[in-house]
């Protein structure tokens, strides 16, 4: 597997051999940014097609398909259209905090996505309480969920914001658990390191078989409702709240909340590839040489993007065929089912891992 | 049929009701119909009552001379659906209905001036069009009569100064149209609805009264769109019954596939606007799929798709054409063939039961008390189909069943949708090989006048029992023409249903209530 480090070590030498390395650093960093934001925008982009070409073929229906070949410049037309919009005052909103709220929003979500490991040695924030960080940070965006609709000074989005603190910080826990059994088994909180012992000795969900499935399951209930997406879209119920917490926003400040909406999803499908299906590890059979050769020359970004839109279609498949549910069975189901399963679970997983069951 | 309208004098009113309530059964109150007499009648309203348990009907009227000051007994203590009726009548004829606990306006603006519907008002010259907004009082008057026989007045709090209420509508995705539930909630609790109607109230009952009969066929077809065909039947039937016109069996057969056609259609889209309301935004297309055959045979045979305007006085506008019952066939087939997508995707989802299974129960009584008629008040167990209590067109002569369930909860009204579409194909089955040969028209008098009279003529509606009253004076155009609404009640019981539910439980019961806002309003 290409180690990607090799070229950025270079990149490295080549900088700090003629200036300090100060400076060196401040231009790799300013590098990075350009490239978390470009790719953010990109997938975003990628993923707003996805979901209406997939939805669409669920719904017997086309999808977008007037600009562009095969609709493929529809999403870029549709930001445009947002950036053009007029971002709206309104008089009885606090404005200091409700112009914030967005950005709350995207900070949280891009800090989330510069922790996911693209490639062996292409990791932008890597290092030894990684998950901790992880967990940490993807709490700031329900801050923002929550000054959104405090700060509108409306009953409908106060609604969904009261929704939305209640869910996120509830199945914030069983995300939690979930990566806690992960943590058991491969005995580091290091993303890098994880997924290096998922290529090492196969992928999490095969080695940590019966509770590393159970984990997996967990988290992709967990993992949907953290994206406020459909059936745990509550905090923006469309039929009920009209569009929840974001109904007072116009312009690109909802679009700020859309684009973290996407972006969630797919930093959610990302964390699922990471931790349980090997991140950038490919496929490998013991015995089958030739096969794993194969498979060993497919870039490790291109396993990883594969595995996380994996998820992500897992993810848009769910959202397309459910029903929404009621805050009281949201919340039933994460404090009477999720979490005592995802505790039994951990205890579980120390039992596999004190005992060498792991595969 | 004709009616025979009993007089009681207005001092009677109450108890004499009240002795038809206990003794006679008379739970169902059918309408309550607002009328101006002139003159020589005064201001007066007509009941309709009917009883769920032996199905005998009694109509009973009272009036009183007092224009300035109209004063009736209230019936709102024994109906419960009396009390939105009543509020009607004060709205149109300014009628006070004494110990009504909320003589507020139903339809028109709370500063509207005169009331529009008394033969001698002109509401053109006193209402001007208002630039301000509608004010919606959070107070409402009772009159009640005092020890000495003075009439007195006392104020009643809808909802207190630090209530926390939320305005559902009347712009919002799902109250179907433009309908505002005023809405008190404790969390996510709903504790009290109290509906704002009116929204597009346009008047078609008193526009009624200046157009002659042919003309008044128009308008049926904008109450409730979604039973365009029944509601028009029901006019047409009405008419033709009261100036003793005889229908060729070939419309007969027409009238009655058509109204079951149209009733699979509103059906079908009663399950899209419910998985909608619900989140499951992926069903609501697989019924538009079928819908959209079905408008197909609709647009191929006369040109319409939601308002048909097909049936006329003593026939219908034009005949089928030859492959209609190939195309039924064909559609009936696909139905079938994808009815059980629907259950699958959404009918038997553990998250959709979960919504549905004891939420939004109304008891037998509430429904009946309520007039909640359709599959609402089948779903309580109340035998209501007007195609079996009063047959009409050819009814009595298919097998059908009347699709009842017990248990009153969103689910058992969702299942009995469900079920009828499936028991209108049936009826659609028996008929649609042999349509007898013959004339799409009867032919009659270019000119509609109905004898002086009553007449009341019901059909089963895609939600309910739909009537239409017309009294006549002998007159090219009706005296008084009154539909029976199928979403007032239904409307009016979403208070009872909702109470203690969660918002969202709100939204689920009303898609399940399936009401359609100009029927409402009319």
């Amino acid at each position: 597997m290409f180690d990607f480090s090799i070229i950025t070590k270079w990149f490295h030498t080549l900088l700090t051999g003629v200036m300090p390395e100060w400076l060196a650093i401040g231009i790799e960093c300013l590098i990075v940014l350009l490239f978390i934001i470009l790719l953010y925008a990109i997938l975003a982009i990628a993923l707003i097609y996805a979901e209406r070409k997939i939805c669409a073929f669920f719904q017997c229906r086309l999808g977008p398909n007037r600009v562009g070949k095969w609709g493929l410049l529809q999403v870029f037309a549709d930001v445009l259209k947002m950036l053009t919009k007029e971002i709206i005052k309104l008089r009885q909103t606090d404005l200091l905090l409700h112009d914030m709220a967005p950005y709350f929003v995207l900070t949280a979500s891009f800090l989330t996505f510069a922790c996911i490991p693209w490639n062996k040695g292409l990791d932008i924030l890597d290092f030894n309480v990684g998950v901790f960080f992880f967990i940490a940070i993807s709490g700031i965006g329900v801050v923002g969920i929550l000054l959104a609709g405090w700060a509108s000074h409306s009953k409908y989005p106060l609604i969904g914001a009261m929704r939305s603190g209640a869910q996120l910080i509830s199945y914030e826990l069983s995300i939690g658990m979930t990566m806690l059994t992960v943590i058991m088994l491969n005995g580091t909180m290091q993303f890098s390191e994880i997924v290096q012992q998922q290529a090492d000795f196969g992928w999490n969900i095969v080695r940590g078989h019966v509770p590393a499935v159970l984990a997996f399951l967990i988290y992709l209930v967990a993992g949907n409702a953290e994206c406020n997406r459909g059936p745990f879209d509550l905090p923006e119920a469309e039929s009920e709240l009209t569009a929840g917490y974001h109904t007072e926003y116009s312009g690109m400040h909802f679009g700020f909340f859309y684009l973290a909406e996407y972006l969630n999803m797919f930093i959610c499908g990302a964390m699922a590839a990471t931790i349980f299906l090997g991140g950038w590890a490919p496929i490998y059979f013991p015995g089958m040489d030739g096969f794993n050769a194969v498979m060993g020359y497919i870039p490790g970004f291109i396993w990883f993007f594969g595995k996380a839109f994996f998820v992500v279609f897992l993810l848009m498949w769910i959202r397309w065929t459910f029903p929404r549910l009621r805050i009281d069975q949201l919340l039933s189901l994460e404090w009477k089912y999720l979490m005592p399963l995802s505790m039994i679970n951990i205890i579980l997983m120390a039992l596999v891992v004190c005992f060498g069951l792991t595969l | 049929m004709t009616l025979d309208i009993r007089t009681v004098a207005s001092s009677e009113l109450h108890n004499e009701m009240m002795r038809l309530k206990q003794e006679r059964h008379m739970d169902f109150l059918v309408n309550l119909i607002g009328m101006d007499w002139g003159e020589e009648g005064g201001l007066g309203v007509i009941y309709m009552l009917e009883s769920s348990k032996t199905g005998e009907t009694a109509e009973i009227k009272t009036s009183t001379m007092d224009r300035e000051h109209p004063y009736l007994q209230t019936v709102s203590d024994i109906w419960q659906i009396a009390n939105i009726y009543e509020r009607e009548v004060y709205d149109f004829y300014g009628i006070i209905f004494l110990n009504h606990p909320d003589m507020r306006r139903l339809f028109l603006r709370e500063d509207w001036q005169g009331f529009p519907f008394r033969k001698d008002d002109k509401p053109e010259e006193e209402n001007p069009l208002r630039m301000d907004n509608e004010p919606l009082a959070d107070t409402t008057k009772e009159y009640f009569i005092n020890a000495d026989g003075s009439v007195g007045v006392k104020e009643n709090v809808i909802f207190a100064p630090d209530d926390y209420v939320i305005n559902i509508g009347p712009q919002h995705p799902s109250t179907h149209g433009v309908l505002h539930m005023r809405t008190r909630l404790d969390g996510e609790t709903v504790t009290k609805i109290d509906p704002v109607l009116g929204y597009i109230h346009r008047g078609v009952e008193k526009i009624s009264e200046s157009l002659t009969y042919p003309q008044t066929l128009a308008l049926t077809d904008r109450l409730d769109y979604l039973s365009a065909m029944q509601n028009r039947h029901a006019l047409c039937m009405c008419i033709e019954k009261a100036i003793g016109l005889e229908i060729t069996p070939r419309v007969q057969y027409i009238r009655t596939i058509m109204d079951e056609l149209q009733r699979v259609a509103s059906h079908l889209l009663y399950y899209g606007a419910l998985v909608m309301d619900v989140g499951a935004l992926t069903a609501f297309f697989y019924t538009f799929r079928e819908r959209e055959m079905l408008l197909k045979i609709f647009e191929d045979n006369f040109g319409g798709r939601l308002i048909m305007n097909y049936n006329t006085i003593g026939g219908v506008m034009y005949d089928i054409r030859p492959d209609f019952a190939k195309q039924v066939k064909e559609f009936e087939k696909a139905l079938r063939k994808r009815f059980h997508e629907y259950q699958d995707i959404y009918s038997t989802n553990i998250i959709a039961l979960n919504r549905m299974v004891g939420v939004g129960t109304l008891s037998q009584e509430q429904a009946i008390s309520f007039g909640c008629a359709g599959p609402t008040g089948r779903a309580c167990g109340w035998h209501n189909d007007v195609r079996k209590r009063h047959p009409y067109a050819l009814y009595d002569q298919v097998e059908f069943k009347e699709i009842i369930r017990e248990e009153g909860d969103s689910n058992a009204r969702h299942l009995n949708r469900m079920d009828e579409m499936l028991e209108s194909l049936n009826i659609i089955d028996q008929l649609i090989d042999n349509i007898p040969e013959g004339d799409f028209q009867t032919k009659r008098k270019p000119i509609v006048k109905l004898p002086e009279g009553s007449f009341y003529q019901a059909v089963e509606s895609s939600r309910g029992e739909f009537g239409v009253f017309i009294e006549s004076k002998g007159d090219k155009s009706p005296y008084r023409l009154h539909y029976r609404s199928n979403g007032l009640p239904l409307i009016a019981a979403m208070d009872t249903a909702c109470r203690g539910e969660k918002i969202a439980d709100l939204i689920a019961i009303g898609g399940t209530m399936d009401f359609v806002i100009p029927d409402i309003d009319r």
